[in-house]
C-alpha cells in the first residue's frame, strides 16, 4: 500500500472563516465547541441525543454531486468528523443588509416562535430543505422536521411559514449558493489525502485518509472506536460518558461511501448514510422507502450510516430486519482479508456480532427482488414518526404458480435479542397456498419464533400481537386489492 | 425586518401595536436568528463554577454509606455539597410543609432525588466526577403505582378535598340506572426545550443575584433566603425569557437556584446549575396521574342525575402542589356539565415518585377527562351518540348553572360554541359517512368525537390574584415596563405592553420590555393559573394611568384648560384647541418636577373560596371552547393518525389573536400529547425509564391534525371587565385534546358495533388502543 501522508490537524470551514484545530479531545462534541469555545450560542442543547434537533446546523460536504449542504444535530456530531467540511450555523444568515433570511422573515412574520429555543434548529432545518427545494410539500416539510421537537406553536404556525419561504427570496440568491464555487474551492484545498492523526496513544483520534488505510489502521489499533455517523456513539460520550478513544472517524471515507448496482445487487458502502442510500433503495425496492422516512429525523438520516446500524448489532436497529429479508450479505474486511457472509448470521446474540478483533463492516449486498416477488417492512412504535421501533417486521415472499409459497424470508427487530428469522412461521407458510387460511394457522407459530420482552417502549404481550398481525396486513396488502392497509399521513397514491 | 424604535408619528390615526392587533411576539427576531439570550448563553462571569446533582440509585432506602472521597479528588473539583452544607432551612416545600429537602439527608424517598452536589471548574468535570460517588443503600418497601393504594387509607402527602351538592348517593340510588367504573389518566412531562438552569452571581454582604429559569421568580428569591438563612432582600432573582414552562418551572426551579446560591456564596464566585435532559427528566416534578373512580345515576334518556367521583393522585413524595392540583381536578369534574347531585373527592397520594408538580391545566383537565368518560358510559348504557349526551347535560344559563363547590356559572356559552362547531365541522354528515366508510374497511376503522371545555379562571389560592408593575416614563417620551409576569413563550411581554402603548397612545415600539426582577416589582405570584395578561395587563395599565392622571393634572393645570379636555390620542396629547407630540408634553412635565414613574397594582375582585366548607366563588370567570377530532385507527396494530381537527375556543376580545391563535394550536397539540403517545413508565424497581425524547414521545409536525381548522371566538360579551374583556387562553386550549381520545376511543368501538364503552384509558398509545380493541372484539366473540 502506497504510504499516507499524517496531518496532525483538521481544518474546516465555520460560517465565513477557515478553522484549524490541531488539539482536540477525540469525543469534543461540535456543539460544546460552538457554544464553549467560540461563543457562537445561538445553537441550542435540548436533549445531548440527537432526537430534538435545537442544536441543527448545516455541514456542507463534497459528494460526488458536488457541495451538498446537510442539517445534522451539532449535539452528537463529533469535531473529530468535520474535516474537510463547510459548518454553518444560525449566526451564518443573512439576508439583504439589515434584514434578516428568508427563512428567518417567514417564520416571524407567521409566528412561528414561541418560547424561541427550539426557533434556531428550526430555520436551519428549514433552511437545509429550502436548499433543496423552493417549493415543498406538506410531506417534505414535515419530513424536513421530524428531527425537530416544538413544544409550543403545536407546528402549524412553522407550517405556514415553512409553505411560504419562497415568496421571500430565492434560494438560487442566497448566500451559500452564490459563493458555492468559492466554498468548494476552499474545501477542496483541504483535501489532501492524508491520513489525520490528533493526541497521542490511546487518547488518539484517526481520520484514515480512505478505506484502505482504514484497513490498515484498525489493524494496528483493534480496540478503537470506529464512528461513522455517530447517532449512537455520540450517545455513548453525551450520555454515559465512556472513553471512546481512541476513536477513528470513517465518516465520509474514500472508498466506503459508494451505492452502486451490479447484476440485481444493490452494493452499500459501510459509510453511506440513510440519506445518501434512501434515493436508490426507495427506486429500486419501493417498499423499503416508507421505512427509511421512519429511521430518525432528518438530521440523524444526514448522518447515520446503514453499515453503522448493522454493526453494532443492536436488536433494535431498522435496517437488518428488512435486509435479511431481501437476503442481503455482508462484507467484512480485516487488512486486506475480506469474507462475505449472510448478513443474518452476523447477528449472533445480544451483544455479539461474527466480527473479529480489527475487522469491519466494509459492504452490504442487497439482491433487488425478482419480478413477481413480495416484499414489505413495518415498523411499529409509539409515535409514528423519529422513534425507536417497539416491533419491526420484514418480509419476503416468492409464490409458485399455482399459488402456493415457495419462498418466504420472515425476519423481526425488537422482538429477540437480536434481529431473526421468523423460522417456525416461515415453516407453516412453505409451501402451502397463500390464503388467509394458510396465514391464520402461520400467526400461531409466532410463540414458537419470539418470547419478547416488556420494556418503556411497548410489553411483551402488544409486541407478540402486533407482530402477529403484521403477517395479517402483509397478506391483505399482497392479495385482493393490493392497497396499503394501515393508516397513513398522506393519501395512497 | 430588525425592530429599532422609530419616531413616533404624532399624526397618525391610530398607534402601532395597540389592544386587539395582531402583533408578533416580541422577541421573534431574536429567536429566528439566535440572539434571544436564555440563561446558558449569557456571558459567564470569569470563573464561573458549575454544578451537577448526584442522584439517588435507590427508590426508598436509608442511606447507610457515602464515599464521596473520588468526587472530590476527581479533576476539576472544588466542592461536593451534602445536606450538611445547607446553611438555612434544608427545605424547598412551597406550600411550607417541609416535606421536600433541597438535598437527601440520610434517606431518600424515590429514584432519581438529589443527594449530593458537585461542584467543578466545567459542567464536564462535574458530570463525570458526580458518577464516581460511592453511596450504599439499605432498601425500604416502596410504591410508586397508585394502582395498588387504596385512596381511602393510605398516606396523603396534603389534605384532600371533598365537594358535595345534595345528596349524590340517594340520587344514583334513586336514578332509574347506574354504572360505575374507572379511569387510569397518565402524567405528562413537560419538555421545555430549554431545561432548567440557575446561575448564581455572589454580591457583597449577603447578596446573590440569581438568573433562574423560573415562572416564579418571588417563590425563588423565598426559598434562597430560606436556605442560605438570610432576608430575602438580599437576594434578586431575575428571568428574562425561558425556552418553556407549562408549569414546569413554577416551583422545580427552587432546587438549583438554592444549590447555585449555596455554592456561590461558599465559594465567592459564580456558580451554573443546568442538569443534563436525562437529569431534568428524572429529577424533576410532572403532571400527575390519576386514577378516577365514578359511579352515576341517570335515565333513558341519559339524563345525569347524580355522580360520585374519586380522583386519586400520584403525588410522588412531597407536597410541592398537589394539594391546589387535586383541588382543581375537583373543580373540574363538572367541566361544562351540570350534576344535579355530586359528590367528589380528591385523594393526594404519597409514593415513591418524583414530586409531581404544576403543569398547563393544573389538575384541571385531569378532573374533565373523568367527566367525559361518565359522559360515554352514559351515550353507550343508553346507545345514543354521545354529542347528544353531552348537549343534554350542558349547564343552563338562567338555571341549572350551580357548579360542586357552588358557584354560579354566570357566563357560560357552551351551548352557541358547540352549536357552531358541530355546524362547521359538519359532525351529523360526516358521522354518517364514517359508519359507512367503517362498514366497508375490514382493518382501518374511523372515529369521530366533538367534547367541550369549560376551564375556570384565577388561582384558587386567592391570595396569588394580585399583581404588581413597574412603568417608567423617560424624557424622551419611551416607556420602560416592567412587571411580575414572566415571559416563558406565551407572549405574555408583548401583550401586556400592547395594553400600556394603548394606555398612552404611543406606538408599540417606544415601549421596552424588561425582564422580570424580584427587585422591580416584588411580592409577585407564579405566572401561572393563564393568569399573566389579566393580572400583570392590569398591573401595567394601573401603573399607566397613574402617570397619566398626572400628565393630565399637569396638562390642564400648566394649559388652563378642564382636565376633560386633555386627550391622549396617537403619539400626541390635546390639551385644549393645541396638540403636542407626547414626548414634548413628557418633556414639559418634567421640568415642572411631576414623577413619570408609578408602581401599578392589580387584584381580582369578586373571588372568595372556603375549602373546609367547599364553597365559594374561586373563579373570577369560566373560557369556553370545544373541539371535534376524526382519526383513523389501523386494528391490526392500534396505530392511528387524526384526520381532521375542527376548534372553536373563546378568547374574549383578544388582546392578541395572533398570539392566541398560537396558545390555542400549541394547547390542542400538548393536550393531545398528553392523551396519546406521551406515556411515563416506570419499571419494576420504581425506576423511571421515560427520560430523554428517545423514549419519551411528544408530538411532531407529523402528528398534526391532516386537515387543522382553528376559530377564535372573539365574541366581546364576557361577563365581567377583564383587561379590555379579553380572555385567559394559556390553559383553557389544552383539554381540547380531548376530542381525540374520544374519536379514538370511538373508532375502538366499531369494532364491536358501539354496543361497549370501549373504557379507554390514557395515554391511548397504539399499544392501549389495540389492546382495547382485543378485548371488545373478545366480548363480541365471548357474547356471540
Amino acid at each position: 500500500m502506497a504510504k499516507v501522508s499524517i496531518r496532525n490537524e483538521i481544518r474546516f470551514i465555520l460560517n465565513g472563516s477557515d478553522v484549524v484545530l490541531s488539539s482536540m479531545a477525540s469525543d469534543a462534541t461540535l456543539l460544546d465547541w460552538l457554544r464553549l469555545d467560540r461563543s457562537l450560542r445561538g445553537t441550542k442543547e435540548g436533549c445531548a441525543e440527537g432526537d430534538c434537533g435545537a442544536c441543527t446546523v448545516l455541514v456542507g460536504k463534497l459528494s460526488s454531486s458536488g457541495l451538498v449542504y446537510e442539517s445534522v444535530n451539532a449535539c452528537i456530531r463529533f469535531l473529530g468528523s468535520l474535516d474537510g467540511t463547510h459548518v454553518v450555523t444560525v449566526e451564518h444568515l443573512r439576508g439583504r443588509p439589515g434584514q434578516l433570511h428568508p427563512v428567518q422573515q417567514a417564520m416571524v412574520d407567521f409566528h412561528g416562535s414561541q418560547c424561541g429555543f427550539c426557533t434556531p434548529g428550526f430555520v436551519m432545518s428549514l433552511y437545509g430543505l429550502w436548499m433543496k427545494s423552493s417549493d415543498p410539500s406538506n410531506e417534505a416539510i414535515e419530513k424536513a422536521l421530524q428531527g425537530n421537537l416544538c413544544r409550543c406553536t403545536g407546528y402549524e404556525a412553522i407550517m405556514r411559514a415553512a409553505r411560504a419561504i419562497s415568496s421571500y427570496g430565492k434560494a438560487t440568491k442566497d448566500p451559500l449558493a452564490v459563493e458555492r464555487k468559492a466554498i468548494t474551492a476552499r474545501l477542496e484545498a483541504m483535501r489532501d489525502g492524508a491520513r489525520v492523526e490528533i493526541g497521542a496513544g490511546k487518547k488518539r483520534l484517526i481520520v484514515p485518509a480512505n478505506v484502505d488505510d482504514f484497513a490498515a489502521v484498525l489493524d494496528k489499533e483493534p480496540g478503537a472506536t470506529i464512528v461513522a455517523g455517530s447517532t449512537d456513539v455520540g450517545l455513548w460520550v453525551t450520555k454515559h460518558m465512556r472513553d471512546i478513544s481512541p476513536a477513528i472517524f470513517i465518516g465520509d471515507l474514500d472508498g466506503l461511501c459508494t451505492i452502486a448496482e451490479d447484476n440485481g445487487v444493490i452494493t452499500i458502502g459501510a459509510g453511506v448514510t440513510y440519506t445518501e442510500a434512501f434515493s436508490m433503495l426507495a427506486k429500486r425496492i419501493p417498499t423499503l422507502g416508507p421505512l427509511f422516512d421512519r429511521i430518525g429525523g432528518e438530521q440523524v438520516r444526514n448522518m447515520g450510516t446503514i453499515g453503522g446500524n448493522i454493526a453494532n448489532g443492536s436488536p433494535i436497529g431498522d435496517t437488518p430486519p428488512p435486509l435479511i429479508a431481501l437476503g442481503a450479505r455482508l462484507t467484512l474486511r480485516k487488512g486486506k482479508k475480506r469474507r462475505t457472509i449472510p448478513l443474518e448470521t452476523f447477528f449472533i446474540a445480544y451483544g455479539k456480532q461474527d466480527r473479529l478483533s480489527g475487522e469491519f463492516v466494509e459492504a452490504v449486498h442487497v439482491p433487488v427482488p425478482a419480478k413477481g416477488t413480495k416484499f414489505a417492512v413495518h415498523k411499529i412504535t409509539k409515535r409514528r414518526d423519529e422513534d425507536i421501533t417497539a416491533a419491526l417486521g420484514a418480509f419476503f415472499l416468492t409464490l409458485a404458480k399455482d399459488g402456493t409459497v415457495a419462498d418466504v424470508r420472515i425476519a423481526y427487530g425488537g422482538m429477540a435479542a437480536t434481529p431473526k428469522r421468523a423460522s417456525a412461521v416461515e415453516k407453516a407458510l412453505l409451501g402451502k397456498p397463500w390464503t388467509e387460511q394458510t396465514v391464520e394457522a402461520a400467526m400461531a407459530e409466532y410463540a414458537k419464533d419470539f418470547t419478547p420482552l416488556t420494556d418503556m417502549r411497548a410489553s411483551a404481550e402488544y409486541r407478540a400481537l402486533a407482530a402477529r398481525n403484521l403477517l395479517l396486513r402483509f397478506f391483505a396488502e399482497t392479495s385482493g386489492t393490493r392497497k396499503p392497509i394501515q393508516v397513513s399521513r398522506h393519501e395512497a397514491a | 425586518m430588525n425592530k429599532h424604535a422609530t419616531t413616533p408619528n404624532p399624526r397618525a390615526e391610530k398607534i402601532t401595536g395597540g389592544v386587539a392587533t395582531d402583533q408578533r411576539h416580541d422577541s421573534a427576531h431574536k429567536h429566528v436568528n439566535g440572539t434571544a439570550v436564555y440563561i446558558d448563553d449569557m456571558p459567564e462571569p470569569a470563573g464561573t463554577l458549575h454544578g451537577c446533582l448526584g442522584l439517588s440509585a435507590a427508590t426508598h432506602a436509608t442511606i447507610t454509606s457515602m464515599d464521596l472521597s473520588a468526587v472530590r479528588t476527581a479533576p476539576g473539583v472544588i466542592d461536593v455539597l451534602t445536606a450538611t452544607d445547607v446553611p438555612g432551612e434544608n427545605d424547598i416545600s412551597p406550600t411550607g410543609r417541609h416535606d421536600e429537602p433541597v438535598l437527601a439527608d440520610g434517606k431518600v424517598q424515590f429514584y432519581g432525588q438529589p443527594i449530593f452536589c458537585v461542584i467543578a471548574e466545567t459542567r464536564e468535570q462535574a458530570r463525570r466526577a458526580t458518577r464516581l460517588a460511592k453511596l450504599e443503600y439499605k432498601d425500604l418497601a416502596f410504591v410508586t403505582d397508585i394502582g395498588e393504594l387504596d385512596p381511602r387509607k393510605d398516606k396523603l402527602v396534603t389534605p384532600p378535598l371533598t365537594l358535595k351538592r345534595g345528596d349524590a348517593a340517594a340520587a344514583i340510588k334513586a336514578a332509574p340506572r347506574q354504572l360505575k367504573g374507572q379511569m387510569r389518566v397518565g402524567g405528562q412531562e413537560h419538555f421545555y426545550l430549554e431545561g432548567h438552569i440557575a446561575m448564581a452571581v455572589p454580591g457583597e454582604d449577603h447578596d446573590v443575584t440569581i438568573y433562574s429559569s423560573t415562572q416564579h421568580p418571588s417563590e425563588v428569591q423565598h426559598m434562597v433566603s430560606h436556605a442560605l438563612g438570610v432576608p430575602s432582600n438580599a437576594i434578586t432573582v431575575e428571568i428574562r425569557r425561558m425556552g418553556g414552562g407549562f408549569g414546569g418551572k413554577e416551583t422545580q426551579g427552587n432546587q438549583f437556584a438554592a444549590l447555585a446560591a449555596i455554592a456561590a456564596k461558599k465559594h465567592h464566585r459564580a456558580v451554573k446549575i443546568r442538569p443534563d435532559r436525562d437529569d431534568d427528566m428524572i429529577a424533576t416534578g410532572k403532571r400527575h396521574d390519576f386514577l378516577i373512580e365514578y359511579e352515576v345515576g341517570f335515565d333513558d334518556e341519559g339524563n345525569i342525575l347524580g355522580i360520585d367521583f374519586m380522583f386519586a393522585a400520584r403525588c410522588g413524595f412531597s407536597s410541592d402542589l398537589s394539594g391546589p392540583v387535586t383541588d382543581r381536578a375537583l373543580f373540574h369534574c363538572d367541566n361544562t356539565y351540570f350534576w344535579p347531585a355530586v359528590h367528589a373527592q380528591s385523594a393526594p397520594l404519597y409514593t415513591n415518585t418524583v414530586s409531581n408538580t404544576a403543569f398547563r391545566g393544573f389538575g384541571g383537565p385531569q378532573g374533565m377527562v373523568g367527566a367525559e368518560r361518565v359522559i360515554d358510559e352514559v351515550a353507550f348504557a343508553v346507545g345514543k351518540d354521545p354529542l347528544e349526551i353531552r348537549k343534554k347535560n350542558f349547564y343552563g344559563t338562567s338555571d341549572r348553572n350551580i357548579t360542586p363547590y357552588h358557584q354560579t356559572v354566570e357566563d357560560n356559552i357552551i351551548q352557541r360554541i358547540v352549536a357552531e362547531l358541530e355546524q362547521s365541522s359538519s359532525y351529523a354528515r360526516r358521522r354518517r359517512e364514517i359508519s359507512a366508510f367503517n362498514a366497508n374497511s375490514r382493518f382501518i376503522k374511523r372515529g369521530l368525537a366533538l367534547t367541550p371545555v369549560k376551564f375556570g379562571i384565577s388561582f384558587t389560592a386567592t391570595h396569588y390574584n394580585q399583581a404588581g408593575a413597574l412603568v417608567h416614563v423617560y424624557t424622551d417620551g419611551s416607556v420602560h415596563l416592567n412587571h411580575g409576569g414572566t415571559e416563558m413563550g406565551q407572549g405574555l411581554y408583548v401583550k401586556v405592553a400592547q395594553v400600556v402603548a394603548e394606555e398612552f397612545q404611543i406606538d408599540l415600539d417606544q415601549v421596552k420590555i424588561t425582564a422580570t426582577t424580584t427587585g422591580k416589582v416584588p411580592n409577585t405570584s407564579a405566572t401561572a393559573a393563564s393568569s399573566g395578561s389579566d393580572l400583570n395587563g392590569m398591573a401595567a395599565q394601573n401603573g399607566a394611568r397613574q402617570i397619566k392622571d398626572r400628565l393630565t393634572d399637569f396638562a390642564a393645570e400648566k394649559y388652563q384648560v378642564p382636565r376633560d379636555q386633555v386627550l391622549f390620542l396617537p403619539n400626541r396629547v390635546r390639551i385644549g384647541n393645541q396638540e403636542i407630540a407626547f414626548a414634548d408634553l413628557v418633556k414639559q412635565a418634567y421640568m415642572a418636577r411631576i414623577q413619570l414613574s408609578a408602581a401599578g397594582f392589580y387584584k381580582t375582585p369578586k373571588i372568595h373560596w372556603n375549602r373546609d366548607k367547599g364553597e365559594g366563588r374561586p373563579f373570577y370567570y369560566f373560557a369556553y371552547g370545544a373541539s371535534c377530532s376524526e382519526v383513523s385507527v389501523d386494528t391490526l396494530t392500534g396505530e392511528y393518525m387524526v384526520e381532521r381537527t375542527d376548534i372553536l375556543h373563546e378568547t374574549g376580545r383578544s388582546l392578541n389573536r395572533a398570539i392566541d391563535l398560537g396558545q390555542i394550536e400549541g394547547g390542542f397539540i400538548q393536550g393531545m400529547g398528553w392523551l396519546t403517545t406521551e406515556e411515563l413508565w416506570w419499571d419494576g424497581n420504581g425506576r423511571l425509564r421515560t427520560h430523554a425524547p428517545s423514549t419519551y414521545k411528544i408530538p411532531l409536525a407529523s402528528d398534526r391534525p391532516k386537515i387543522f381548522n382553528v376559530t377564535l371566538a372573539d365574541w366581546p360579551e364576557t361577563s365581567e371587565p377583564t383587561i379590555h374583556r379579553s380572555k385567559a387562553v394559556g390553559e383553557p386550549p389544552f383539554p381540547l385534546g380531548m376530542s381525540v381520545l374520544h374519536a379514538l376511543s370511538d373508532a375502538v368501538a366499531s369494532v364491536a358495533d358501539h354496543r361497549t364503552c370501549p373504557r379507554l384509558d390514557a395515554p391511548a398509545t397504539p399499544e392501549r388502543v389495540l389492546m382495547a380493541i382485543e378485548r371488545l372484539k373478545n366480548e363480541v366473540k365471548a357474547g356471540a
